[in-house]
């Protein structure tokens, strides 16, 4: 067994370090983001750490008008919407996170399958924001 | 091996709230107007001391009304004390989960008579707080962060599937427009009004009040319009999502030997299955909900029924592409040919496969934890055929329910048949 830790903070810790992580299989090599313990396909607890590349393709998205409160406090609104969508990792799982860089006054003109990477945003007012995930076009 | 229940389980009696918003109710207020309503639909009446336990379906009085242990408090309100009493979270489908475990208790021999309740109470919360709360039946940890809502959530999956099957978005229009249209004939119903009717009201109210009349060509030009129907969550706007609602529902079960006690007119559950999911991302594929597949088979292959034998179905349309995603998924109509059915009208009351004669979640309302068991109410109507307006020609034997918690997380599906 490796010494990687596979608690929830273990992927936010590593995030804050600007990687992106998640655990491969070594019985089966399924690859799960967030890590697991278990996995998933096999029920091996047999884990290894994996670094993503970063590298994905757009799978799902909207471009939310109405935000929750975190989004609001971060400046968002009906005025200023932002796009969150469902990305397709180079390495086969998918996950959620906000777009950033696309052009959101037509939203019927996003495509899915756009080529994406990964960055790190800043989100929330200065002084309390706190970094978090995003993908912008490659 | 198809599992069967290992003794007949039977609805004889039902009743639900008017749903809406209700500043002066509570939850448990709601569902006692369900349960009075509940004991004179029974035929042959009831002696409440028969009920031996009571599932109650609920997903969040926690957040919505800061009361948590709800159900021995409802059932000591309706004089039930002190049988056991269970409430059930699985969000949105907390109602029809609460369901299946009563008809497992009745089936286990456990008990035979069982109340199901369903009740959530969302509007007392600002808007802000309900959109949080409901963002809580996602992973919080994983998925919310992303900045997801839900109507995001079934955004992004509307998205997925109008480009895996290369939809036409105003096929969710005319699912809302279809819903408005049964629940206008539904006098429980949150919105008892048709699209054309919310437009003479717009048009009505400009008049009155000097301001400039708005002119939409119809009913699609209407729901086209930014003012009159904002975005909420891209490809989303506001005539796509359920409201935030108030409400309760109850049912009565009793095991298939003791029917004759109460009714000469049963309405039998036939099937039930339940699935379960990680969350969205997870999942092979974004334009379906997998778990609502799983759950449709094990209610098929315990009921001995195909889709083809349902002849109408109140299904969970949270969202418009919902309704569309579950016609699919419950072998109405084959992958990607549910929005073309919607398109055309075949889940209209005339259609071929009947859809949300109710009013659906969308026209009816939607109080959470009850939305799964005023499913049943409605099936229930309609088998009996005591629909009024919207009563379905042809007297139907077969109904089906579909109710999903967040975006697929669960799901959980009964059959029900009229055997009289
Ligand atoms: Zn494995």
């Amino acid at each position: 067994m490796s010494d990687f830790k596979f608690e929830t903070k273990t992927f936010y810790d590593a995030l804050n370090q600007n990687e992106l992580i998640g655990s491969k299989c070594q019985t089966c090599e399924y690859v799960a983001i967030p890590q697991r313990y278990i996995c998933p396909a096999c029920h091996s607890e047999k884990m290894e750490r994996l670094v993503f590349s970063g590298k994905a393709t757009l799978a799902a998205y909207t471009v939310i008008y109405i935000p929750p409160t975190e989004m609001v406090n971060a400046g968002y609104d009906a005025k200023h919407p932002y796009c969150t969508g469902i990305v397709t990792l180079e390495e086969g799982p998918r996950m959620s996170a906000q777009i950033v860089g696309l052009d959101l006054s037509q939203p019927q003109n996003i495509k899915i399958g756009t080529p994406l990477k990964m960055t790190i945003i800043e989100r929330g007012p200065e002084g309390t924001s706190k970094k978090v995930l995003a993908f912008e076009p490659a | 091996m198809t599992k069967k229940l290992a003794r007949g389980v039977a609805v004889v009696g039902v009743g639900m709230s008017k749903f809406g918003a209700f500043p002066d109710k509570t939850s448990r207020d709601l569902f006692v107007e369900a349960y009075q309503e509940l004991k004179t639909s029974v035929q042959k009446g009831f002696n409440p001391n028969d009920i031996e336990a009571f599932y109650m379906g609920n997903f969040s009085s926690d957040q919505f009304e800061r009361q948590g242990h709800l159900a021995p408090i409802v059932a000591s309100w309706i004089g039930l004390s002190p049988i056991a009493s269970v409430r059930i979270e699985d969000a949105c489908a907390s109602g029809g989960v609460a369901l299946r475990q009563a008809v497992l208790g009745i089936a286990s021999g456990q008990y035979d008579v069982v109340l199901v309740g369903g009740l959530e109470k969302m509007t007392d919360l600002p808007g802000a707080q309900v959109t949080d709360a409901l963002a809580s039946a996602a992973d919080t940890m994983f998925e919310i962060p992303a900045g997801f809502t839900f109507p995001g959530f079934y955004a992004a999956m509307a998205t997925a599937y109008m480009n895996e099957h290369n939809g036409d978005l105003d096929a969710l229009l005319k699912v809302g427009i279809k819903n408005h249209v049964n629940g206008a004939l539904n006098e429980k119903a949150q919105f008892g009004q048709t699209i054309p009717d919310v437009m003479a009201g717009k048009v009505a109210k400009a008049i009155q009040k000097g301001l400039p009349v708005p002119e939409w060509k119809d009913e699609m030009d209407f729901l086209r319009d930014p003012k009159a129907n904002p975005m909420i969550a891209w490809p989303l706007r506001l005539f796509d999502c359920s409201p935030v609602s108030d409400g309760g529902a109850a049912v009565l079960l009793v095991a298939e030997d003791l029917v004759a006690k109460y009714t000469d007119q049963p309405i039998f559950v036939i099937g039930t299955g339940q699935a379960s999911d990680g969350s969205l991302p997870e999942r092979a594929s974004l334009s379906h909900v997998p778990s609502a597949v799983g759950a449709g088979e094990q209610a098929y292959a315990m009921a001995g029924k195909t889709p083809a034998e349902i002849d109408f179905a109140e299904v969970h349309d949270c969202f418009t592409i919902a309704e569309i995603m579950a016609t699919e998924d419950l072998g109405f109509f084959k992958p990607g040919e549910g929005w073309k059915a919607a398109m055309d009208g075949k889940t209209a009351r005339d259609g071929e496969k009947p859809i949300n004669t109710s009013g659906g979640l969308k026209a009816k309302g939607h109080p959470v934890g009850a939305s799964g068991v005023a499913q049943v109410v409605e099936v229930w109507k309609q088998l009996h055929g005591t629909a009024g307006a919207r009563q379905l020609p042809g007297t139907p034997r077969i109904g089906l329910t579909h109710n999903v918690g967040g975006t697929g997380q669960t799901s959980v599906v009964h059959i029900f048949e009229r055997r009289f």
